[in-house]
């Protein structure tokens, strides 16, 4: 049933250790082989991006001893758009005694991806989740307490426990502040030499080994090379990520050998501010915790256009609660925004677009008082909107949020290129095709404190003795010259094209959005599989840079980072059409249950698609890795 | 949307252009139409930036990232004021509502010796990461951490920790300050570190060594003035300076023995 595009004899080694699944970790630990103490600042270790996966893992690998150098593209560490993150982060450590233990949090971790990630890693992920937690607080993280002085929790969607730890409305940032300043520390050690406003513009590669990277007229060489780099989001123009954010670095080492998987499981997160015009730059995401305390709902009838106060009651229609008794408003992102849709699509969304729903805090402000909730949500109230909150239901509409899909990594997180490890949203390995909101920080920190600096050592050793290399090294001067060359071609188009960046990067996000968004079908994605390539022949044709390109020239570098999102746009889409199936956030209309819930089909999907690159031009291969449930039933993903 | 281009305003705009740290840079007059009222500064920006790429002009370069008010990177003066008019918001999160048609809007760069100018609005603020790499940090190595409910923390302190740990790392403290002084900046996190009892062990050199290297780095001395208070987008308070100096002094009663060790004056 395969198109014949996908080649099922290569075999990808994930190397999952065998054995019981609360004892691989353990002894694949066991198993690997150490780098003497003494023998480690004897290696070089590249680290491309600070976010919560990157600066933990710079730091850690400092303290081991590796010399390390780490690279940012904004002008600080602290800046990566981990800083973002509101809500939380998820560990097992059942402080509230609600019945929560690691092997939930794995089963429920399982379940919430619909079943397309490794049980292996995500029962790892588990299992490290509560020393996250230990650490962060002993690196100084403020998380809230409650008033005898012990950490508090509270419930995210997909949970029917309180497992989430929080620091009021800006987790993400009290946690990569912990991890940059654990890196700054190793800074002051000169274990760890920093460069800022840098981008990765590719891997080098010498026998087979990654040995180093190149930017703009720089280069690097070390013994390997780890990328975590965040997600590529962006390719959807409007999302809640940074404006920065891109996926230029791991689409590099993409096109350099290292397989992508699952490029079509993006999430789309139900709780953003609604879009309000042409000029819009980038989406605001509003935590998913407001989801606890506020009650989704949409008026009964379509075209009801009375402002929400004169909507009685009755009149309303609470549709999460409806559908879902069991979980609510709680409900997992994908079945949130895809439900939001489902709303608008019928002509009951709210507001001037249309495209909105309310989530109103009255009930639970009656229930406990203004004074509670907004200890609770105050900063998060905050933001943006011209409406108080207190008073009024806000309006909420779904984004593009975070990407499942990455580089494909096996158990060791490692890619398909031997020496390039790849950590947190740039991998693809433990949220199958939907992220648990709070779960995105838990796995950052996950790779970057508690499995890099295992899995690194263990490569060393093994590949140990490294040949020398210097940045002279003709791997290096033909990459550099590759760059040089591709700089150069852009810029001969840039000084006579007509459309801006921005314009062409707005084009493509409204194709994607509109045909590889919360509802695909066989049509819409032929549609964007037609459109991409006419958009960036357009690209490669018409594309407007102004100044040069030695000087600092922000155009240019949008430019440089849209040449690859237009890239992966292809693949998402090419990806999302071989997926006939819907599960999490892949929804294909032509596979769905008589209640519109995503139907997966387990006997011909139940596996990751990786991506070979095959060269430009030509068309990439998909592999697929076969995904094994031993220990959580495959079954219809139900939250009623 | 379409709504509002109709009544968007038209706005003069003088921009601070400066081609690189070492050219000499100018004030250069704008004019941008149609801005509608919900779009924020920094789209209104974009709007100006693509109009002049499509004139063939090099667009206005200023740093941005999340816009969502939480990376830091966001800087700009805004008619004499960092982060522009809007009390606690940064200039990412301010929105044109805050002026009206005709307005005259003068944007310059964070102006201090400790941040010079890369190029434009851009600044250089890596001084803020050396003054953090020189000990704005628990010594708490990956593993070595206790089980985290082993040590209660009261709920009062971790509040006025969390309120200190807020600061986003902007500079905009530095940009108000007279003197270019980044006491706000330093005296958040001794603060947010030294509230925890976690933080408490390191607390005397940590305030040591961040004093100084900021001194190193050209930040000017602190005169009591509270500009940093009144521009902080996070509204970190001034007692966090009082703080600050209360640590100073205490870590000056330490002094360093003959073998470069620290040891309590007796």
């Amino acid at each position: 049933m395969m198109e014949n595009n996908t080649n099922t004899n290569f075999k990808l080694d994930s190397k999952i250790p065998s054995g019981p699944i609360e004892k691989k970790w353990d002894q694949h630990k066991f198993n690997m082989k150490l780098v003497n103490p003494a023998n480690k600042r004897k290696y070089n270790i590249i680290i491309v991006g600070t976010g919560l996966a990157g600066a933990s893992a710079a730091a850690s690998l400092g303290e081991l001893g590796y010399n390390i150098q780490v690279f940012c593209l904004q002008d600080s560490p602290r800046r990566a758009h981990s800083i973002a993150a509101q809500g939380g982060i998820n560990a097992a450590k059942s402080y509230p005694n609600d019945g929560d233990s690691v092997w939930r949090l794995f089963y429920d971790t399982v379940k919430g991806g619909d079943y397309r990630a490794r049980e292996a890693n995500v029962y790892r992920l588990a299992q490290v989740s509560n020393n996250i937690i230990d650490q962060c607080t002993a690196q100084g993280v403020p998380f809230a307490r409650d008033y005898s002085g012990y950490l508090a929790n509270r419930s995210f969607g997909g949970a029917q426990v309180s497992r989430t730890f929080y620091a009021r409305g800006q987790t993400g940032q009290q946690l990569l502040l912990g991890a940059y300043q654990a890196l700054m520390r190793q800074r002051n050690t000169n274990k760890v030499k920093l460069y800022t406003r840098r981008e990765m513009l590719d891997v080098v590669i010498i026998d087979g080994k990654a040995r180093g990277i190149t930017g703009q007229v720089e280069k690097y060489v070390a013994d390997a090379v780890i990328i975590a780099s965040g997600g590529y989001g962006n390719s959807y123009f409007l999302s809640t990520n940074a404006v920065c954010s891109n996926g230029s670095a791991i689409w590099r080492a993409h096109k350099r050998g290292a397989f992508f998987a699952n490029p079509c499981f993006t999430q789309i997160h139900p709780t953003c501010i609604p879009m309000s015009g042409e000029h819009q730059s980038k989406l605001t995401l509003m935590s998913e915790s407001l989801r606890n305390d506020g009650r989704v709902w949409v008026p009964a009838k379509a075209g009801d256009k009375r402002l929400p106060h004169d909507i009685p009651e009755n009149e309303r229609d609470y549709y999460l609660e409806r559908i879902y008794p069991s979980f609510g408003n709680l409900v997992p992102r994908d079945v949130a925004s895809r439900n939001a849709k489902l709303q608008c699509d019928a002509g009951k969304g709210v507001g001037n677009t249309n495209l909105a729903v309310y989530l109103d805090f009255a009930h639970a402000i009656n229930r406990d008082g203004e004074d509670k909730i907004r200890a609770r949500y105050g900063n998060l109230f905050e933001m943006i909107t011209a409406e108080d909150p207190y008073k009024n239901p806000m309006r909420i509409y779904t984004a593009v949020h975070y990407t499942m899909g990455g580089l494909w990594v096996d158990y060791n997180l490692m890619s398909t290129i031997p020496g390039l490890f790849v950590l947190g949203e740039a991998n693809f390995s433990d949220h199958g095709a939907n992220r648990l909101g709070a779960s995105a920080l838990m796995q950052g920190l996950a790779d970057g404190y508690f499995v890099i600096p295992y899995t690194i050592g263990d490569y060393l050793a093994r590949m140990t003795p490294f040949e020398k290399v210097e940045t002279n090294h003709s791997a290096f001067t033909a990459s550099e010259k590759e760059l040089t060359e591709e700089a150069r071609k852009m810029m001969s188009v840039g000084s006579r094209g007509k459309r801006t960046t921005t314009d062409i990067h707005r084009e493509l996000g409204k194709i994607m959005w509109n045909n590889v968004g919360m509802s695909r079908s066989e049509e819409s994605l032929k549609k964007a599989l037609t459109e991409i390539p006419r958009l960036r022949e357009e690209f490669w044709k018409d594309v407007l840079i102004p100044g040069k390109s030695e000087d600092l020239n922000v155009e240019l570098e949008h430019a440089l980072r849209l040449r690859d999102f237009l890239d992966i746009s292809e693949l998402i889409a090419k990806d999302a059409l071989e997926r006939k199936e819907s599960c999490g956030g892949h929804f294909r209309q032509e596979s769905q249950t008589k209640d519109n819930e995503a139907l997966r089909d387990d006997e011909n999907f139940c596996n990751a698609a990786v991506w070979e690159h095959k060269g430009e031009g030509k068309a990439p291969i998909r592999h697929v890795e076969e995904l094994k449930f031993e220990n959580v039933h495959l079954s219809q993903r139900s939250y009623k | 949307m379409s709504e509002y281009d109709n009544n968007g305003m038209t706005l003069f705009l003088k921009i601070w252009r400066q081609k690189c740290c070492s050219e000499k840079g100018e004030m250069v007059n704008y004019t941008v139409k149609n801005i509608s009222a919900d779009v924020s500064f920094l789209e209104m920006l974009d709007i100006l930036n693509q109009d002049l790429i499509k004139k063939g002009e090099e667009p206005v370069v200023f740093d941005h990232d999340c816009r969502e008010g939480i990376c830091g990177a966001c800087s700009l003066v805004i008619n004499g004021e960092p982060h522009g008019p809007e009390v606690l918001t940064t200039t990412c999160q301010l929105h044109m509502r805050k002026f009206k048609d005709g307005d005259t809007i003068v944007i310059e760069p964070f102006r201090a010796k400790a941040f010079p100018v890369v190029r434009d609005l851009m600044v250089d603020r890596t001084t803020l990461d050396d003054v953090i790499t020189s000990g704005g940090y628990i010594s708490a190595n990956t593993g070595a951490a206790p089980e985290s409910n082993a040590i209660p923390v009261r709920q009062e302190n971790a509040e006025l920790s969390m309120d200190a740990a807020a600061c986003i790392g902007c500079g905009a403290c530095v940009a108000a300050c007279g003197n270019a002084s980044a006491m706000l900046f330093v005296g958040a996190k001794v603060s947010h570190l030294g509230l925890l009892p976690q933080g408490k062990l390191e607390a005397q050199e940590r305030v040591h060594n961040m004093v100084k290297k900021m001194d190193e780095l050209g930040f000017g001395n602190c005169t009591n003035e509270a500009e940093c208070e009144a521009v902080c987008p996070k509204g970190i308070k001034l007692t966090n300076i009082a703080r600050l100096n209360r640590e100073f002094a205490v870590s000056s009663f330490f002094k360093k023995n003959d073998s470069g060790t620290k040891q309590e004056w007796s």
